[in-house]
């Protein structure tokens, strides 16, 4: 599935925030995903430790944050929960809505491990 | 995920921007796509199409929707007037991509081995192997799934999503993600309703809707020609539009998220 993909394109994205940042390892990786994102969070997580072998993020704690899905009608602009397969306004029943949150896959967070310079 | 920077930021997430440290640690918040090497390379396709004028257009489907068919036919009613050429995706064989030179167009077939969809990356390879010179329209035919295709941009312009009669009319609710990414939904096969009674195209139409998904939805049979002029009108419609576009040095991104850039402009 192509959330091995995904799992491999994340910790290139964690190893190069590593570099730039001078880290030596990674705590943690806080990745929003929405339902409508098409990412199983459980693929997800089975297949991240698949992709950190031998890298920085491999003693990282992979913490999967779920979002709602959330809509605004663009018809009474109410803003409520909806399912993903029904993005309907809860409150006037027009299916003229935006997606507020639901569909996103993102890096949020990362923690690093950065050591101290050493001053002599 | 938005054009400014790869994020996907909005009103209903910028909260969760900012986390506590840990003690010990540094905490850097990224708020980056997480395919953001992906939908990085797919800009630069992206860019590589307007630079030329090129409209490119990804066809997504289950297996056996008639994605081939419905590419044969366009071809054999567009290749007189415009300039036209095909990246194949499967999984095995060359045999799509054959079909397609049949028509008298150049293909390229990307074999994917055992991935499930094509990304970006295979995309700007392909296009190293392509003439593009005076190319009108690139068709991208993706691997037939109704799942992972639907998270990888490749740089296109539109995402057209086929659902043939011989499938079940709810599967626009039972694949979301897929359905709600369409710029256009073709319902194929259609010569077929008048002896399966049990797919009801107002149906399929009502599921495509509820997932606020504004998209035209065209029913067709590329192998009978039924219905396949509203289809082309289309499509020349939107090469058009590439066109003013090219001209005024914009560009568009498919379906699944236009809001996207707006939203995070907003938040800022």
């Amino acid at each position: 599935m192509h959330e091995l993909s995904v799992a491999q394109a994340l910790v290139e994205q964690v190893e190069d925030l590593a570099s730039q940042h001078g880290a030596t390892g990674v705590y943690l990786i806080r990745v929003r995903i929405g339902p409508l994102a098409g990412i199983e969070p459980e693929l997800l997580a089975v297949a991240f430790p698949l992709a950190a072998a031998g890298t920085r993020a491999e003693q990282a704690r992979l913490d999967l944050v779920m979002a709602p899905v959330r809509v605004r009608c663009q018809t009474c602009s109410a803003e409520g929960e909806a399912q993903p397969n029904n993005l309907v306004c809860g409150a006037c029943g027009d299916w003229r809505t935006r997606i507020v949150s639901g569909d996103e896959m993102i890096l949020e967070t990362v923690e690093l491990d950065i050591p101290e310079p050493i001053v002599s | 995920m938005c054009d400014t920077c790869g994020c996907n930021v909005t009103p209903g997430n910028a909260k969760f921007a900012y986390q506590p440290v840990v003690p010990g640690s540094t905490a850097v918040s990224v708020l980056q796509g997480l395919l953001k090497k992906n939908d990085d390379q797919a800009a630069h396709n992206r860019a590589h199409f307007d630079r030329r004028g090129i409209l490119a257009i990804n066809l997504m489907s289950a297996p056996g929707s008639g994605k081939t068919a419905l590419l044969e036919a366009t071809i054999a009613a567009l290749k007189g007037q415009f300039k036209i050429a095909v990246i194949e995706g499967d999984l095995e064989t060359e045999n799509d991509a054959e079909r397609i030179r049949a028509q008298g167009v150049a293909a390229h077939q990307i074999v994917t081995g055992s991935a499930c969809h094509l990304d970006a990356h295979m995309i700007h390879d392909a296009l190293h192997h392509m003439d593009l010179a005076d190319l009108d329209l690139l068709f991208i035919e993706n691997v037939g799934n109704l799942v992972c295709p639907a998270s990888f941009d490749l740089g296109q312009h539109l995402n057209i999503v086929l659902l043939s009669v011989t499938e079940g009319d709810d599967k626009p609710a039972k694949y979301p993600v897929m359905f709600r990414g369409a710029d256009a939904v073709l319902l194929t096969k259609t010569d077929l309703l008048a002896v399966l009674d049990d797919f009801d195209p107002d149906k399929a139409e009502r599921h495509i809707r509820n997932l606020a998904n504004p998209a035209p939805i065209l029913r067709l049979s590329a192998r009978k020609g039924e219905g396949m002029m509203a289809w082309l009108v289309w499509l020349q419609g939107q090469l058009i539009e590439q066109r003013k576009r090219v001209e005024a040095g914009a560009t568009q991104r498919p379906a699944s998220q236009p809001e996207g850039a707006r939203l995070h402009t907003e938040t800022a």
